[in-house]
C-alpha cells in the first residue's frame, strides 16, 4: 500500500486482507427440504488500510457496502474470516481473548444511534464509569466521581448531569455522553460508526467540532465511518471508498476529493447535494447497488459503470498505486480509458440533459 | 412545567411515572389492588386475625357443625360465615386456605420466573446450540397441558414417597408441578427480548470494555427485559393459584388437614346439594375475587408498560 | 397575519394560523404553533427543520391523518377554496388519493405487502377515476414506465418485496400520482435511501409533479434536498415557521439567525474548514419552551425583547421572517 511512504512512522492501525463472510443459509433441515444451497454474504473482501497515529481515516460508501462491518471487525465485535488487524504492531485477530484485554482499553468505539447506545436503565455517571471500573482505572468511588465529572465537562456537559438518566438528554447530548464513555479509558484509537448520522445538522456540527477538538487534545486516531461526503471531507486525513465490500479507491483526503479517479468515487462526489449551486436539473445516476449475496462477476461496479468493457465483466481489478499517493481498483483507470479532465466520465452525468427515465435494469 | 428536575429521588420518579398515573386514574385497577392487598394481608395475618384455629382439633366441637352464616336462620355469632361438617369456622378456614393458595402461587411464580429468566437470557444471548437445546425443551413443555404434568408429577411423587409423607410433601409437589409447566413462558419472552437487546449498541459498548457475558446479561440486559416478565408474572400468579385450586379440587393437591382454597371447595362441594351451601360458596368467592383482582392488575401492568397504548 | 404573494393566483392550499397540540396528562403540548403559508398550484414548497420542529405534523394535518392525542386546536386549512380541516373522516379519505397524494419516508409503510404493485395501483386509480379494469391497468403500466420501472408489463404483477429500495420509492411515487392529485405531501421521501439513489428519486419526484401539474410540500431535514428541489422554503423551529421565502433567497441570504446558523453549520465538500460553525445548545423540548422567541437561548443576536414576546411573522424582501431583529423595519 502506497499511502504511507518511508518517511512516515509505523502506522498505529494497519488492516491487511481483512475479510468477513456471513453465513445466511437457512438451517440445515430447511435447506434439505427446500433444496436450497448455502448462502454466503461477503460483507468485507480483502480490505487493506493503514491509519497513521493521530490521523483520521474515513470509510465512505452506501449502505450495505460493508463499512460498518469493518468497524465491528476492527474493534473485535465481529471475528474476521480472514486477514489481520494490526494495532501498534500486534495482530489482534490472532490474539487469544484473554490477551485482548489490554488492547480493549486502547481501542474504543462511538456508535451511530445515541438512543440505543446508552443503557436506558442506567444513570449517566454509571454509564461513563463502567469502563473506569472494568479496566480498574480509578481506585475509589471519590476518584471515580471526580473523573466522571471531568469527562462530562470535557465533552461540554456539567458534572451534575451524571445524576440524570439518558432519556433526559437530547440526541446531541447523548452523543456527547457516548463520547465521554469512549474516551474514559484513555484510548488511543476511536472507531466512529456514523456518529452524527442520527443528529440534526445544527447539532451535528457541535459533535464534529468536539471530536476534532478531542483529537487535537488527546492525540486520538480515528477510523471514521460515514456515508456523508461533506462530513468525511471535514473530518479526514485519509479516505477509503468502499463498494460491495471492497475498497475501490483510497488515499489522502484532499486528493480523493479534488481528483477522484474511480468512476464510483466520481459518482458519489456528484450526488452530494450542493446548496450553493441552488436548483439544478441533473441527470440521475443510473442503477442501484446490486444484491451483495450475488455480486456481479468481475468488477462489482461494472453494471453501473459507463466505462465498463468485457474485461471489467470478467476480472476484478486489483488496487494499483496512482500519482498523488492514492490507490484505485479500476481497469479503466489502469488502462488510461478513464477521462480524468471532467468531474465525471461522460454518461454518468450530463448536467443539462433532460432527465429521461433511466431506471436500472 | 419542566421535566428537568434532578437529582431525582426514586419515590418521586415512581410517583411521576406513567405506570403510577395509569394506576391512579383507573378505578378498576385501584379496586383490584385493594382486593388483592386485603386478601394478601388477611392471609398473612391469619394466625392473629382468624377467630378460630381450624387445625386445633381440641377447639372443634361437633355441636357446632354445619352452622349457617350469622345472618341466616340458626346462625351463631361466633362463626361469621358458618361452619363445616366438623364444626370448623369457614372464615378461619378461608383465611388459612388463602395463605396456602397464595404461598403456592408466589413460590411457584418466583421459581418459574427465576428459571425462565436465566434460561431466556442465556438462550437469547448466546444463541446457537445452547438456544436450540433449551428451546426444544420448551417446545416439548408447551405441548403438555399443565394439569397433566401436575398430575404426572404428583403421581410419581406419591408413588415414590411413603404414604405418611404425602401430606407434608404436597406443597412442594404443587410448586414443582406448576414451576415445571410455567417457566417456558418467561423463558420465551425473555429470550426474544434478549435477542433484540443483544444487538443494541449499549451492549456492544459493554462488550468493548471487556464485561463478562454474565455481567452484561444481568446488569445490562435484564433490567431492560423485566417489563414483560412482570406482566407475565402477575398473570401467572393468578393462573398458579387456579392450577393449585384445580389440583386440590381433583384431590392431588393440598390434603384436607392443611386445606388450600381448592381443597376447601372440594370438601365443601360434597355438601352443596344437602343445602350446606356456605362451605363451598365462600371459599369459591374468595378464589374468584383473588384471581380476578390479580388478573386485572396484570392487565394494568401490561397496558401501562406497552408504549403503543400510552 | 396576511400573506400576499407577488403574483396573486388563487392559492391551491392556504394554511392559516394552524396550531396542533397534543393532549397529555401534563396538559396540552403545542407542537405546531400558529403557522401560516400559501401554496400556489404546481409549486414545490420545502419544509425544513430539526426533528421535533413540527414539519411532519404539519404535513400530517394537511392530509387529515393526524391521530389522537394530536389535534388541530386553532387555525384553518383551505384546499382549492374548500375548508378541509373540518371535513369528516370519510370526505377526507376521498380527498386523499384523488386530490392529495402522500409519499412517506419508508416505502414499505405505504405499500401493502400482500398485494401486487399492480393491484394497488389499479385499486387506487379505480377508486378515484371512472375507468374499467383494463384501462386502469393500462394506466398503471404507463405510470410505472413513467417512474422508470424497467419492463413494467412484467413487474406490475410483482409484490413490493421483489423491488429494491429505490424501485419501491418509485412505485410509491407512481401510486401517489396515479389519480392526478393537485397536491403531493412528500415526507422525507429520500431519507431512507442511499445518496446515489436519493438524487434519482428527487429528480423523478420533481419531474413527475411538473408533468402532472401537482404542487408539492416536501418535508425534510436536509437543506441540500430543499436547495436542489424546492421553489420556496419554510424553515421551522419549535413549531413555528421562522422564515419563509424563495429558496435562493433563504439559502444565499437568510434573515433569521437560526436559518443563518443552520446554513453555516452544514459541512460542505471542499470548504477546507478547520471548524464548523455551530449553533450551541439544542432545540428546546415541547415541555420546556422558553418564553418569547423559542430560539433566543441559542441565538447569538438575542436582545431583551426576544425573551419577552414571540416575534410576529413580517414580510421581508420576497418572504416573511419571524424575528425581533426585523420587527422595527418597515415592511
Amino acid at each position: 500500500m502506497t499511502m504511507t511512504d518511508a518517511s512516515q512512522p509505523e502506522p498505529l492501525v494497519s488492516v491487511r486482507g481483512l475479510s468477513k463472510t456471513f453465513d445466511l443459509s437457512a438451517p440445515f433441515l430447511n435447506r434439505l427440504i427446500e433444496r436450497k444451497g448455502m448462502q454466503h454474504l461477503r460483507a468485507v473482501d480483502g480490505l487493506d488500510i493503514e491509519i497513521p497515529r493521530g490521523k483520521t481515516f474515513s470509510l465512505v460508501g452506501e449502505s450495505g457496502c460493508g463499512k460498518s462491518t469493518v468497524a465491528k471487525l476492527v474493534v473485535g465485535l465481529h471475528v474476521a474470516t480472514a486477514g489481520e488487524v494490526r494495532f501498534d504492531g500486534t495482530d489482534l485477530t490472532a490474539l487469544p481473548a484473554a490477551e485482548r484485554g489490554t488492547f480493549r482499553k486502547r481501542i474504543q468505539m462511538i456508535f451511530q444511534d445515541p438512543y440505543a447506545s446508552l443503557n436506558p436503565r442506567w444513570r449517566v455517571r454509571d454509564i461513563i464509569a463502567e469502563p473506569l471500573r472494568s479496566f480498574g482505572i480509578t481506585n475509589s468511588r471519590a476518584e471515580e466521581r471526580e473523573e466522571v465529572g471531568r469527562l462530562l465537562e470535557m465533552v461540554g456537559l456539567s458534572a451534575q448531569d451524571g445524576e440524570k438518566f439518558p432519556h433526559q438528554f437530547s440526541g446531541g447530548q447523548r452523543q456527547r455522553i457516548s463520547i465521554a464513555r469512549a474516551i474514559s479509558s484513555r484510548p488511543e484509537f476511536l472507531v466512529c460508526d456514523e456518529p452524527t448520522s442520527a443528529l440534526d445538522v445544527s447539532v451535528q456540527s457541535q459533535v464534529l467540532n468536539l471530536m476534532r477538538d478531542l483529537q487535537d487534545e488527546l492525540g486520538l486516531t480515528y477510523l471514521f465511518i460515514s456515508h456523508d461526503l461533506a462530513v468525511v471531507d471535514f473530518m479526514s486525513d485519509y479516505v477509503g471508498v468502499m463498494y460491495l465490500g471492497r475498497l475501490v479507491e483510497a488515499g489522502p483526503a484532499e486528493r480523493i476529493f479534488s481528483a477522484p479517479e474511480h468512476p464510483y468515487t466520481r459518482l458519489l462526489m456528484d450526488t452530494v447535494p450542493d446548496i450553493a449551486m441552488g436548483r439544478r436539473d441533473r441527470a440521475p445516476v443510473t442503477g442501484e447497488v446490486p444484491n451483495p449475496i450475488n455480486p456481479p462477476p468481475g468488477c462489482s461496479f461494472n453494471p453501473r459503470c459507463p466505462l465498463a468493457n468485457a474485461r471489467c465483466r470478467e476480472s476484478a481489478p486489483e488496487l494499483i498505486a496512482r500519482a498523488g499517493g492514492t490507490v484505485v481498483a479500476c481497469h479503466a483507470v489502469a488502462e488510461g480509458r478513464a477521462d480524468l479532465t471532467g468531474t465525471a466520465p461522460a454518461g454518468i452525468v450530463g448536467r443539462d440533459e433532460p432527465t429521461a427515465c433511466r431506471g436500472a435494469a | 412545567m419542566t421535566l428537568e428536575v434532578y437529582p431525582q429521588s426514586r419515590l418521586a420518579a415512581v410517583l411521576r411515572s406513567d405506570l403510577f398515573y395509569k394506576f391512579r386514574t383507573s378505578y378498576v385497577t385501584l379496586a383490584a389492588a385493594l382486593v388483592t392487598l386485603a386478601i394478601v394481608l388477611a392471609a398473612l395475618l391469619a394466625p392473629w386475625i382468624a377467630p378460630h384455629d381450624p387445625f386445633d382439633v381440641s377447639t372443634l366441637s361437633l355441636w357446632d357443625s354445619e352452622l349457617p352464616p350469622v345472618w341466616a336462620e340458626g346462625g351463631d355469632p361466633r362463626f361469621l360465615l358458618g361452619t363445616d361438617n366438623q364444626g370448623r369456622d369457614v372464615l378461619s378456614a378461608i383465611l388459612y386456605g388463602s395463605r396456602i393458595s397464595l404461598a403456592v402461587g408466589f413460590i411457584s411464580v418466583a421459581f418459574a420466573m427465576a428459571i425462565g429468566i436465566v434460561i431466556g437470557l442465556v438462550s437469547g444471548y448466546f444463541g446457537g446450540k445452547v438456544d436450540a437445546f433449551f428451546m426444544r425443551i420448551a417446545d416439548v413443555m408447551l405441548s403438555f397441558p399443565t394439569i397433566l404434568v401436575a398430575l404426572l408429577v404428583s403421581g410419581i411423587v406419591r408413588g415414590a414417597l411413603p404414604r405418611e409423607m404425602h401430606d407434608s410433601a404436597a406443597l412442594i409437589v404443587l410448586v414443582f408441578a406448576i414451576t415445571v409447566t410455567t417457566w417456558v413462558q418467561y423463558a420465551r419472552t425473555v429470550r426474544s427480548s434478549t435477542m433484540v437487546e443483544r444487538g443494541r449498541e449499549y451492549v456492544y459498548a459493554a462488550q468493548l470494555v471487556g464485561r463478562r457475558p454474565f455481567a452484561i446479561l444481568f446488569r445490562h440486559i435484564l433490567p431492560n427485559v423485566m417489563g414483560p416478565v412482570l406482566v407475565i408474572a402477575t398473570i401467572n400468579l393468578a393462573m398458579a393459584i387456579l392450577i393449585e385450586a384445580t389440583l386440590s379440587f381433583l384431590g392431588v393437591g393440598m390434603p384436607p388437614t392443611n386445606p388450600s382454597l381448592g381443597t376447601l371447595i372440594r370438601v365443601g362441594n360434597e355438601y352443596l346439594f344437602s343445602g350446606v351451601w356456605w362451605v363451598v360458596i365462600f371459599p369459591s368467592l374468595t378464589l374468584v375475587a383473588l384471581v380476578l383482582a390479580v388478573n386485572l392488575l396484570g392487565d394494568w401492568l401490561r397496558d401501562a408498560l406497552n408504549p403503543k397504548l400510552r | 397575519m396576511t400573506f400576499s404573494t407577488s403574483s396573486p393566483p388563487a392559492p391551491l392550499l392556504s394554511v392559516r394560523d394552524l396550531s396542533i397540540c397534543f393532549d397529555t396528562r401534563h396538559g396540552p403540548l403545542r407542537a405546531v404553533d400558529g403557522i401560516t403559508f400559501d401554496l400556489a398550484p404546481g409549486e414545490i414548497l420545502g419544509m425544513v427543520g430539526e426533528s421535533g420542529a413540527g414539519k411532519s405534523l404539519t404535513g400530517t394535518a394537511i392530509t387529515g391523518l393526524l391521530e389522537r392525542p394530536g389535534r388541530i386546536d386553532r387555525g384553518e386549512i383551505h384546499f382549492e377554496g374548500q375548508r378541509i380541516d373540518t371535513l369528516g373522516a370519510e370526505e377526507m379519505r376521498r380527498l386523499r388519493g384523488r386530490k392529495i397524494g402522500a409519499i412517506f419516508q419508508d416505502p414499505l409503510t405505504s405499500l401493502n405487502p400482500l398485494m401486487t404493485v399492480g393491484q394497488q395501483l389499479v385499486q387506487t386509480i379505480r377508486t378515484h377515476m371512472p375507468l374499467s379494469r383494463e384501462a386502469a391497468r393500462k394506466r398503471a403500466i404507463s405510470f410505472l414506465e413513467e417512474v422508470g420501472i424497467p419492463a413494467p408489463e412484467a413487474r406490475i404483477d410483482q409484490y413490493p418485496h421483489q423491488f429494491s429500495g429505490g424501485m419501491r420509492q418509485r412505485v410509491v411515487i407512481a401510486l401517489a400520482l396515479c389519480a392526478e392529485p393537485s397536491l403531493v405531501i412528500a415526507d422525507e421521501p429520500t431519507t431512507a435511501l442511499d445518496v446515489s439513489i436519493q438524487a434519482q428519486i428527487l429528480d423523478l419526484l420533481k419531474r413527475m409533479c411538473r408533468d402532472h401539474g401537482a404542487a408539492v410540500i416536501l418535508v425534510t431535514h436536509d437543506m441540500g434536498v430543499i436547495a436542489e428541489t424546492a421553489d420556496r422554503v419554510a424553515v421551522m423551529y419549535s413549531g413555528r415557521v421562522v422564515e419563509i421565502g424563495p429558496v435562493e433567497k433563504v439559502v444565499r441570504d437568510p434573515h433569521h439567525p437560526y436559518t443563518t446558523g443552520l446554513m453555516q453549520s452544514i459541512p460542505r465538500v471542499g470548504s477546507g474548514a478547520e471548524r464548523l460553525t455551530q449553533i450551541d445548545g439544542a432545540m428546546p423540548r415541547l415541555t420546556a419552551l422558553p418564553d418569547g422567541c423559542a430560539f433566543h437561548p441559542r441565538c447569538p443576536r438575542a436582545f431583551a425583547e426576544c425573551s419577552r414576546s414571540k416575534p410576529a411573522s413580517l414580510p421581508v424582501e420576497g418572504g416573511h421572517v419571524a424575528c425581533h431583529l426585523y420587527q422595527g423595519e418597515p415592511a
